[in-house]
């Protein structure tokens, strides 16, 4: 059954995905990309990571695509004509598509990556009581650090959105 | 049965197009929404790696990530704002004044 649910979720993934990158209307573009960060937060449950799929609705599904909209309807672009793009954009898509394709089939034909139904371990991510214990003893500074930058970014847009007079002062 | 090579392939997958969705597209926007795919794919990869492995190191790595792209999104838009108020446009072949 969770196979089942693995293929329409990711399929569901990739085809929001490539709505993404070929929508021509940036509106539509960010609904399909809401589409794909709901299918990732469907493959998050079935890899019984649960406070990972919750993040991911409310954080990426949430507030950053509800930022994404309200940007792209204020700034209220216009789709300009598709101008052709370099021959070097295109050589240096497909060098870097093929060794992503060479490293992929690398990774998944290792012998070490098969798993065996058996061995499949405790799921680790599965409630919120191990997150807690290992974001406060192991990765206590990271976490420091984290809000720190929090910080540092929520002035950093305050300052970038204050209007500026020539000579730098605020209005 | 689904196995842990299912979900790195959909990963690449998914990094793939945000890849070319980044090189080929012209809009920032469009550019800065692909940036936002590739980050969910190594999400993905890293979710499933750490659910294959047994450990919590994935998963605490992939809860530092949104908490980064969130502010990311946040400044990076902020900037968007900014260059659309001085040169209204958002569009990268226009925004070459760095070139020659």
């Amino acid at each position: 059954m969770t196979d089942v649910f693995f293929y329409i979720f990711s399929t569901a993934a990739l085809a929001a995905g490539i709505g993404v990158v070929l929508s021509r209307n940036t509106v539509n573009g960010a609904m399909f990309l809401i589409g794909t960060f709901l299918s990732m937060a469907a493959m998050f449950v079935l890899l019984e990571a649960y406070f990972l799929a919750v993040i991911q609705v409310l954080v990426y599904a949430g507030a950053v695509m509800v930022l994404f909209l309200f940007i792209i309807m204020l700034l209220d672009v216009r789709e300009s004509a598709a101008k052709k793009t370099s021959v070097y954009t295109w050589v240096a898509s497909f060098i870097g598509l093929a060794i992503l394709i060479v490293a992929t089939v690398s990774v998944v034909s290792a012998e070490s990556i098969k798993t065996k139904a058996a061995a499949l371990p405790e799921p680790s991510g599965a409630s919120l009581k191990p997150f807690g214990y290992e974001l406060f003893t192991t990765y206590l500074l990271p976490m420091q650090v984290t809000g720190f930058l929090l910080l540092i970014a929520m002035i950093g847009v305050i300052a970038l959105s204050k209007k500026l007079d020539t000579d730098g002062s605020a209005k | 049965m689904i196995g842990l090579e299912h979900y790195i392939i959909v990963s690449s997958l998914l990094f793939s197009i945000g890849f070319f969705g980044v090189l080929l597209r012209k809009n920032t926007l469009v550019i800065y929404m692909c940036l936002e795919l590739m980050l969910n794919a190594a999400n993905l990869a890293l979710v499933a790696f750490s659910r294959y492995h047994g450990g919590m190191g994935g998963n605490v790595f992939v809860f530092f990530i949104i908490t980064v792209a969130a502010a990311e999104v946040a400044v990076g838009l902020a900037i968007i704002v900014a260059l659309f108020r001085k040169r209204q446009t958002v569009e990268v072949e226009e925004l070459n004044t760095l070139k020659n």
